[in-house]
Order: structure tokens, then sequence, then C-alpha cells
């Protein structure tokens, strides 16, 4: 993994599509310490069961989201790429990754800072509001996919 | 004797039987995956097999086993081989599947109403496939690729429960290297040695790019994938009757008199298997039909 960028601009971060529509002064404060990653393909993003720090907004690349069991192999049962988001753990405690996040090609990412995001949305209920209002979508969209795949469609 | 238990207009009356099988020999016998071959067949007299709409399907038949209807999946313009990709599923496709070169087959056909490719000239095109819903939309693909210039964006996406699971694979990578359309495929689920995007077909559409008020599409898989695909591409903007949709119901007679796969209204053998989704949604939607 390398940081191409300590200070990536606000402009930078507010282009991304989750974000697209959102008041610039009011996410001001969301994008605070935000650094710009490269990862190369294989690395891994987040680890499943650590500490989750940070999320990410997808730039460039493809990113797999990799569920397991001890007893048979790793498998990805969702991939993201650009102008999406990796990772809403960071917001329900305790706080932990839920599943491993892993780049399949090279992969460009800015990367926002949970706790510094968790006290601006905290800090004013309209910033918490409209950013639950991008976030949803995603992880409502997640679900009924998750649904969909149980239903195994193409099953024999 | 032939005719006159059947509905007027069905039956040439001095013509073959209409459920009279003719005869064809596998020529070459391709495993897809596990479960799934492609079977190309070849005449023992030379005569060329009958024209054919993408879309259409034959009855295949083996005796004393019986009859199973499959797409067609082989290109409109070679008459000369006629091509089933067919999955194990049951007592017929699974005698099917186990034919080998030199064996003799029936069948008769083509029957049903194809793709409506000429309501997508001058427009986007949108073609959406999950699981063996690809072999009844390859002969589309060889007939639009073969007059690419009459329509706009070609976008197509192509799902399946696994990377072991995609079908005529070869040609699909062949397909995805083409510049002049845009292949995507995606799988259910994968392990890491998978680098394609993975997902429901639904995960793709946010991500293919046409013009929703100017699109025709065509989607083909389970009905399930179906109804959902057509909801999103409905959220996207395409109108409910520029879509149209592959059905399949238990065929027997393949020339609407039987009513074995009678849906709602409509024979599925004789009014589809291609129906246009508007008039189709509500019975999709349907609880029981």
């Amino acid at each position: 993994m390398k940081v191409v960028s300590h200070t990536v601009p606000e402009s930078r971060v507010l282009e991304h599509p989750f974000f697209s529509g959102m008041d610039p002064q009011l996410a001001k404060p969301i994008v605070a310490k935000a650094v710009e990653r490269l990862y190369s393909a294989g690395e891994v993003l987040a680890e499943e069961g650590t500490p989750c720090e940070e999320f990410f907004l997808v730039y460039e690349g493809k990113v797999g989201l990799e569920v397991g069991a001890a007893d048979r192999p790793r498998l990805t049962v969702q991939t993201v790429g650009w102008g999406e988001l990796v990772g809403w753990s960071w917001l329900v405690p305790p706080y932990e990754w839920r599943f491993e996040a892993r780049a399949v090609k090279p992969t460009r990412v800015v990367v926002l800072d949970a706790p510094t995001v968790r006290q601006a949305l905290e800090a004013n209920p309209g910033l918490g509001y409209q950013f639950l209002l991008r976030l949803l979508p995603v992880v409502a969209e997640r679900l009924e996919n998750a649904r969909v795949q149980l239903l195994d469609i193409h099953g024999r | 004797m032939v005719a006159e238990h059947l509905p007027t207009g069905t039956v040439p009356v001095n013509g073959p039987h209409p459920l009279a099988p003719r005869l064809a020999v596998v020529k070459r016998h391709t495993r897809e995956t596990v479960d799934t071959v492609t079977l190309v067949l070849s005449s023992p007299t030379g005569e060329p097999f009958p024209r054919f709409v993408p879309g259409q399907f034959n009855m295949l038949y083996l005796p004393g086993i019986g009859e199973a209807a499959i797409s067609i999946s082989g290109d409109p313009k070679n008459r000369e081989e006629l091509i089933h990709t067919v999955r194990a599923a049951g007592k017929i496709s699974n005698a099917l599947s186990a034919l080998l070169p030199g064996a003799t087959v029936g069948f008769r056909g083509p029957y049903g109403h194809g793709w409506p490719l000429e309501k997508a000239v001058g427009k986007d095109l949108l073609i959406l496939a999950g699981g063996l819903g690809l072999p009844p939309l390859r002969p589309l693909l060889y007939e639009l690729l073969s007059q690419r210039e009459r329509f706009g964006r070609v976008e197509i996406v192509y799902g399946a429960r696994s990377p072991g699971d995609l079908v005529h694979y070869s040609q699909v990578q062949e397909w995805r290297r083409r510049s002049d359309i845009r292949f995507q495929t995606t799988v259910d689920a994968a392990g890491r040695d998978w680098y394609g995007d993975v997902g429901v077909v639904t995960t793709r559409i946010p991500d293919m790019r046409f013009d929703a008020a100017n699109s025709v599409a065509f989607l083909c898989g389970p009905e399930i994938m179906m109804k959902l695909t057509a909801r999103a591409l409905e959220a996207r903007g395409v109108p409910k009757e520029a879509m149209w949709v592959s059905m399949e119901r238990n065929m027997k007679c393949a020339i609407g008199f039987c009513g074995h796969c009678q849906f709602g209204p409509s024979f599925i053998c004789r009014d589809g298997p291609v129906l246009n989704y508007k008039l189709l949604e509500p019975l999709l939607w349907a609880k029981e039909v």
C-alpha cells in the first residue's frame, strides 16, 4: 500500500458520487484527515475482526468483499469499484470490520478517518442526516443483493 | 387422419405431421460446465436446417425417452449446423447431455417468437443474461454483430452462479475484448482466483451506459433474475414496453394446442418464448398464476 497524498483537497473528496449534492460547507468536517492511497492487487484494505478506524471511497480499481469460515476457503461475495464505498462497520459499535476487503486489481481510494467523521456527525445532526441519507441506500442495496444471492437463482 | 384432429390452418393437408421429428446427427459435444454441454448437430442428408429467428427453440426428441424444448444457440446464418446448449436437469436433458458424436437425435421446429431485434435499430441495446440465459441470446449476438452499425451502444451483462458456471466461456472472452460492444461478466460468489466482478446481475446495472428513453432491453435467465433486472432497468428509466423477456414453461406440443405451457392468457410456446415485459409484468409479480 502506498500513501499517494496526506492532504486531499475537499473538492477531490466531494467529487466522489457518494457525496453527490452535499453542501461542501456542511461536508467540510468530514473530509478533515482524509488521505489518498493506492493498493496493489491482492493487498488487504480491511481485515475482518480488527478495529474499524477508517473507511474508503473508491476512485479507481476494484475491491473484493470477502467472508470466510475456518473450514472453507474465503469467498468473495461482492466487488465494488469506482464511485462506491467500502465500510460502514465504523458507524456501528463495536466498530470492528465485519468482512475483509481486498484489492482485486490496483485500486486508488480516499480514506476517511472514522473517529473524525463520527464526531462530525454527532456534532451536527443536519450533517448526520445528510450523511445517513447517502449511506443507507448503500447498506440497503447490499442487503438486497445478499438476499438475492441467498435465493441462489442460478442454482440447480 | 393426421389433419382432422387439429385446428384448421395448423397443418398443411399434404405436408408432414407437425409433431413428426426430423433426424440430426451429433457432430460435436462440448462440455461447457459440470452439468451443461453444447451439441452441434449436422444433417444426415445434407439438407440445410430450417431457418430460425434468434430466441426460437426446437423440440429435441430421443425415442423411448421423450421430448424437450431447447433454445437454439448457434448462428442463424449457419444452416449446416444446429446448435443447442443443454443443462442436464431431468430425464430427457440428462440423456441429451450424454449424446456423443455419431448419435442420432430427432428435432422439430423452430418454434415460437424470438427477440424483436428490429425494434432496437437506431437505439441502445441492453442485453442481460443469467446462467443458462446466455445460449438463447447467443444467436441474437451473432445477428447484431453482423449488422453492428444499425444500433447505438450495445451493453451486455452476463451473470452466473460461479466462474465455473459461465458457459461459452472462450467466446465470452472474445466478446469482452471487442471495442464496439461492452460485455461485462459477473458471478454470485467466487474464490480469490477470480479477478472479475462479483455480485448479482443487477449490481452491474448502475455501471451500464445508455440513453434510457432510447433503449431496448432483452433479458433471459431465471424468472427471479429477469424480474429484478427489469425493475432495476425501470428505475434507471427504461420503459416497460421497451423490455422483452424469454419465458420458460413445460412445453409439450410446442404449437399451441396442448396448453401445458399456458401462462395467464399466453401459451409460451406459441406466443413466446420472448414476450414483452409490460404485458407480462403483472403475472411475473403475482404470487400465484
